[in-house]
């Protein structure tokens, strides 16, 4: 048997598994309006139908997989074009801009909005889109020269707080907790979550990964000796925190895997 | 007789319901007649108001002196509201409800709106008049009243001055390390495996007759690692276009993708060879994470490349793509800023640039002044950070000194 016949079988068998579940949907569907009932069976069936294409990739591309992804890409850039339209166009720029268009699209006009400064954001986009023409496109680089160094700008200060002034001023932590002596340490020493002893184990584990973390991401030094065991402190440190924040992710997508055979096993087969 | 008594309780409860409404009311200040008559406690004293500062003029600092029945006696004040008006003598309908605090406190920062259209519009340059009241159980005391005050914007936001410290350092370090490049002193930067194997992964790909995909990530233009991703998609686009190899980049965004492609441009054009250039090679394919993924899973299977470098902003993708990429048998050069995605690049990628070393790695491949330039004065700053941590965490455990916090805590003064 030729794959083409293979994949032509396959095809009518799924065909048919289709159309007897959306006959059995529609038919247990709680609606009184028999319509409703025939649309919901369609849209569980068709949903079904799309989940198990999109998972038939676990096994190797196939046509289901690709008319899955094809709608998949084409109603999300459909979706996304009227989106930003009705988002920004009629969202941002009609109310401030013009009274009749605000009326015409019945979103509130802004009588103080800043109606002239509105059109330079305007003038910007415009010479972008004159990339589409060959002769004047090179004018787009001036929106784009601007989009990239404004955003990096603006987010010079934001970053310099939120990843770097902040981090170093959170690495301060005390290194010796309710200290009164070596002997009260070692009389009093427990594993109490909220005891002295794991306060400050956990401090001098922050610190001297702080400290070695960055020693790893110095690239001025060769790592030799001892800023090369540093590094290597650094970098396993660096390794648990992945392996950590791997297996807490995993927990995750597990839970939307979770999800989708509910789904599947509830509101399709009924079973759950 | 059953229809008059149950005329009766009708009445009962419309008058009832009536009497609760009333004592119910919305936020506006209530009329005291409507409190619960019992002794009202002493207002506050001291009201002073100022503009704020660091703000974009629409902000209004109250301050007071707490009412001596403040958490005291039968006359407890519980709470101290704040109300705003554009006249001294506005009838109480006038006045706005700013906010509210518990006892204890003797200042309100009043953050009002920018849009002259909103409830909470706060005017700037205009004069406002503000009253506070400390309210006890039922009861509020005569207002504390002042005014006039006007909101200004301000041209400098103190707060930041930890910024502006570290942004004059980085740049003193910057401009004197770019010279130093710019003089041919060599700059040392140690060996990244990551950046030294794309060329072996195009090599690997030219051999192969198979393309290289490069994927950008899902960032905007303005993404920190997206930019440094453009960087190295000149360098690989020039390797690519010298080694007469095909490239696939397909993008999220479509500035993205115009900078991706006038990058992928200069890169051929660099190489002396800009009629290789296929403007169908850099494309745009949807704005959503993950039908972005399903079309890029899609292209790797099919088109199997023979290496991926995917080096940018990631988010849940980044194992899809990486796993669909061990599935095609490609080898994969992975490198985000992102630390959750950074395991899953690490487990499933031949190579992975982790965090910084992606921004670094702009600057290893090239060996411009300016990037190297750059790059060490990233270095020294983080020296400088280090020494800060030490040293400051020494000063408190040896003298016990408490002035860690104060050069970097807001407000800095």
């Amino acid at each position: 048997m030729t794959s083409k016949t293979a994949m032509r079988i396959l095809t009518a068998i799924v065909a048919l598994i289709f159309l007897i579940s959306w006959i059995m949907k529609s038919g247990s569907g709680m609606s009184d309006s028999a319509f409703t009932n025939v649309r919901d069976g369609f849209l569980v069936t068709f949903a079904v139908f799309l989940t198990l294409s999109i998972f038939s990739f676990l096994y190797r591309d196939n046509p289901f997989y690709k008319f899955a992804e094809s709608l998949y890409v084409g109603i999300s850039a459909g979706y996304w074009m009227c989106y930003g339209f009705w988002s920004t166009v009629v969202g941002n720029f009609v109310p401030r801009a013009s009274r009749s268009l605000s009326e015409f699209f019945h979103v509130p006009y802004q009588e103080h909005a800043d109606h002239i400064l509105i059109y330079i954001p305007i003038i910007f986009g415009l010479i972008l889109l004159t990339r589409l023409l060959p002769k004047i496109g090179w004018l787009s680089r001036w929106s784009l020269a601007f989009i990239i160094g404004a955003t990096a700008g603006l987010n010079l200060t934001r970053y310099l707080r939120s990843d770097f002034i902040s981090q170093v001023s959170n690495s301060f932590i005390p290194l010796f907790v309710d200290w009164k002596g070596v002997g009260d340490f070692v009389n009093h020493i427990s594993l109490a979550a909220d005891g002295q002893f794991i306060a400050i184990l956990s401090n001098w584990v922050i610190f001297v990964g702080v400290m070695c973390g960055l020693v790893y991401f110095f690239f001025s030094k060769e790592h030799k000796g001892a800023f090369g065991v540093a590094s290597r402190v650094g970098i396993w440190i660096l390794m648990v925190t992945f392996g950590a924040s791997f297996g807490y992710t995993v927990m995750g997508r597990i839970s939307l895997l979770v999800g989708r055979i509910t789904f599947l096993f509830g509101d399709w087969l009924n079973i759950l | 007789m059953k229809y008059i008594i149950l005329l009766f309780l009708t009445c009962l409860s419309l008058c009832l319901s009536q009497a609760i409404l009333a004592q119910t009311a919305s936020s506006d200040p209530p009329a005291e007649a409507a409190l619960v008559p019992s002794e009202p406690p002493a207002p506050p004293g001291n009201l002073t108001l100022k503009d704020l500062p660091n703000d974009d003029g629409h902000g209004i600092a109250v301050k007071w002196d707490l009412s001596p029945d403040d958490g005291a006696g039968a006359k407890s004040v519980i709470s101290y509201d704040i109300y705003r008006s554009l006249s001294p003598d506005a009838p109480d309908s006038l006045w706005k409800k700013a906010g509210t605090v518990v006892l204890g406190v003797k200042s309100y920062a009043d953050k009002g709106n920018r849009e002259s259209d909103n409830d909470d519009y706060l005017p700037k340059k205009t004069n406002l008049y503000y009253r506070v009241y400390a309210v006890g159980a039922g009861v509020r005391s005569v207002a504390a009243a002042a005014g006039p005050v006007q909101a200004y914007d301000n041209w400098f936001n103190t707060l930041k001055v930890p910024e502006l410290i570290f942004c004059v350092v980085f740049l003193i370090l910057t401009v004197r390390f770019i010279n130093m490049a710019k003089r041919g002193i060599d700059l040392y930067v140690r060996p990244l495996a990551g950046i030294e194997a794309i060329d072996e992964a195009i090599g690997r790909a030219t051999e192969m007759g198979k393309p290289i995909l490069y994927c950008l990530g899902i960032g905007t233009a303005g993404d920190i690692a997206t930019i440094a991703s453009f960087t190295i998609l000149g360098r690989v686009a020039r390797k690519v276009a010298e080694y007469q190899t095909s490239m696939i980049v397909p993008c999220i965004d479509p500035i993205v993708m115009t900078i991706a492609q006038e990058t992928v441009k200069a890169g051929y054009a660099d190489a002396g060879r800009p009629d290789a250039y296929k403007e169908d090679s850099v494309y745009y394919v949807t704005s959503q994470q993950f039908p972005y993924v399903a079309a890029v899973n899609g292209t790797i299977i099919r088109e199997k490349p023979a290496t991926n470098i995917y080096l940018g902003y990631f988010l849940a993708e980044s194992l899809l793509l990486a796993e669909t990429g061990v599935m095609a048998g490609s080898i994969q050069i992975a490198g985000t800023d992102q630390v959750s995605q950074l395991p899953f690049f690490v487990v499933a990628c031949d190579y992975t640039l982790l965090g910084e070393e992606l921004y670094a790695a702009s600057a290893y491949l090239g060996r411009e002044p300016l990037l190297l330039g750059t790059l060490k004065a990233q270095d020294y700053l983080k020296a400088i950070a280090l020494v800060c941590i030490f040293a400051l965490l020494a000063l408190r455990v040896f003298t016990g000194a408490d002035v860690i916090h104060k050069p970097f805590d807001m407000p800095w003064w």
